[in-house]
């Protein structure tokens, strides 16, 4: 008997045309101004950061804009080992989910200037902005968060979100 | 079997969606179901959904698409990667099994992100016939030259199907196309793929259906003329296109055999046909007579959403029967390419 095939190769591409939503298109735009804007739910009255243009668990949409501070608390992390494409931070560093100050959800983004045995639930981070001149509406506008020196927040205080 | 009706309908569709994301388009066609059902969200029992992340390129962007549902406190929710309509079938099954007496289904689709005819190419097999990347035009240009060469119509039959399609959908506010030229205009047109030309494929575009369903006494209590579901069935031809005779759809026939659809005369049908000799072949499948209103609104060939377009088919009957201008009619929903997979629903109101 023949050799059995054991593969084919079948390159595939496809283009999309993505939109990303009006309401994260307006969060886009306004990082690129220095600005970080959630949307406030009519009913439930939690701020999503950055907004997808509904509550889920409302299930009503969200138009009015807030605009959040860019320093947070951390509620959660993890030391990332494995190298990853696209991502430049030296290894290992620390993955951060953190609160934004007036948001209702925290949001992902990666601590520096701190040694990682030290990252912890209740750090108070700001984020580190790149230079005015080549912000763009990109998440990657804010190049990462920063301990801002702040004694630690309560557990009580993002306990929802830990 | 319980006694289970379509008591709202909704749907939203556009040439293009260039601002909003799934969520936003999809929010509103759920909202306007539900709030035509008379019944609670939180009330509804079963939420199931029909829509594929290759039209998006996102991996898990059906989860996403929950965001427009509200699915907090947790809710019973599925989904399929089909057509809406066979979410349908799968929360009919549901209040069939007793547990729920109401389900949402919705369907959504941004096909006009991509190019929706090499996407498709995706679902061939993966061996020997994905490699070679047919368009599905081009597949539905083989089996319509194989139904011209059977003796089953003409270019001139597609132009009249198509002339006809296009001026029923000038009263349809959800169509993408429409026009008033007639047969000898649209035969004078340019060839996509011959025998098609670009009035005989669909118009692709974006956007959302939803239905409610209900069982018997809520149905009832809610709705003063339900569209009863009379009968429902899928079947599926093979998948590779050289076994089958691609001048007949005999899962077509087979489910409209099986839902019922010529146990009575049928007022109104709607045919999930996206390139127009595929509404011959399912007229003749179904075996609907010459009295039949066939796609009073236009069908896919005015505005063809993916993953939408099959439930929005049985929607235009339900929304013809829950006003009261037809009185039975069928539904009809396709997936896969030439027709191969079909699913039928009969429609009735009391």
């Amino acid at each position: 008997m023949a050799d059995p095939v054991k593969s084919i190769v079948t390159p595939i591409r496809l283009e999309y045309d993505y939109t990303p939503g009006r309401a994260t298109s307006r969060f886009l735009r306004g990082i690129a101004r220095h600005c970080i804007l959630g949307q406030e739910c009519p009913k439930c009255h939690k701020v999503y950061v950055p907004p997808r243009g509904s509550c889920p668990a409302c299930a009503v949409p969200t138009e009015r804009e807030v605009e959040v501070r860019d320093t947070g608390t951390v509620v959660t992390f993890s030391i990332i080992r494995v190298p990853s494409e696209n991502i430049h931070f030296e290894l290992p560093y620390a993955a951060i989910s953190v609160l934004l100050d007036g948001a209702g959800i925290p949001f992902f983004h990666v601590v520096q200037d701190i040694p990682l045995d030290q990252v912890r639930m209740g750090l108070r981070v700001r984020a580190r902005w790149v230079a005015t001149e080549a912000l763009a509406p990109t998440i990657a506008s804010i190049e990462c968060f920063v301990p801002s020196g702040e004694p630690d927040a309560p557990w009580e205080s993002f306990r929802e979100h830990s | 079997m319980r006694d289970v009706a379509i008591i709202s309908f909704a749907q939203s569709v556009s040439a293009r969606e260039s601002e909003r994301n799934e969520v936003e388009f999809l929010m509103p066609v759920v909202r306007e179901a539900i709030a035509a059902s008379g019944i609670e969200r939180s009330e509804i029992g079963f939420t199931c959904s029909g829509s594929s992340d290759f039209l998006q390129g996102q991996p898990f962007a059906f989860v996403m698409a929950l965001d427009a549902v509200g699915a907090w406190p947790p809710i019973r929710e599925s989904h399929v990667e089909q057509d809406g309509a066979w979410a349908l079938y799968e929360a009919w099954v549901k209040i069939q099994t007793g547990e729920v007496e109401s389900a949402l289904v919705y369907g959504f689709g941004k096909g006009a992100s991509g190019d929706l005819g090499e996407i498709l190419a995706l679902s061939l097999d993966p061996y020997c016939v994905t490699p070679l990347w047919p368009h599905a035009d081009s597949i539905a240009a083989l089996q319509a030259r194989a139904w011209i060469e059977a003796g089953r119509g003409t270019e001139r039959s597609l132009a009249e199907i198509t002339s006809r399609s296009r001026r029923a959908a000038r009263s349809n506010p959800h169509a993408i196309v429409s026009g008033d030229e007639t047969p000898d205009e649209l035969l004078a047109r340019p060839y996509v793929a011959s025998p098609l030309r670009a009035h005989d494929c669909a118009a692709n575009g974006d956007g959302a259906s939803a239905v409610v369903l209900a069982a018997g006494d809520l149905a009832r209590s809610v709705c003063s003329r339900p569209a009863w579901i009379r009968g429902i069935d899928h079947r599926v031809d093979p998948a590779s296109l050289g076994v089958r005779d691609l001048t007949r759809a005999p899962s077509a026939e087979l489910a409209g055999l099986r839902a019922g659809v010529g146990r009575d005369r049928i007022d109104v049908a709607e045919l999930y046909a996206p390139y127009a000799h595929q509404e011959a072949i399912l007229r003749q499948a179904l075996g609907l007579p010459e009295t039949t209103n066939v796609n009073p609104s236009g069908g896919a060939l005015c505005g063809h959403v993916m993953m939408s377009c099959g439930l929005q088919r049985i929607g235009e009957v339900a929304r013809r029967i829950l006003s009261g201008t037809a009185d039975r009619g069928v539904g009809h929903a396709t997936h896969g390419p030439a027709l191969q997979q079909n699913l039928v629903c009969v429609l009735e109101g009391e």
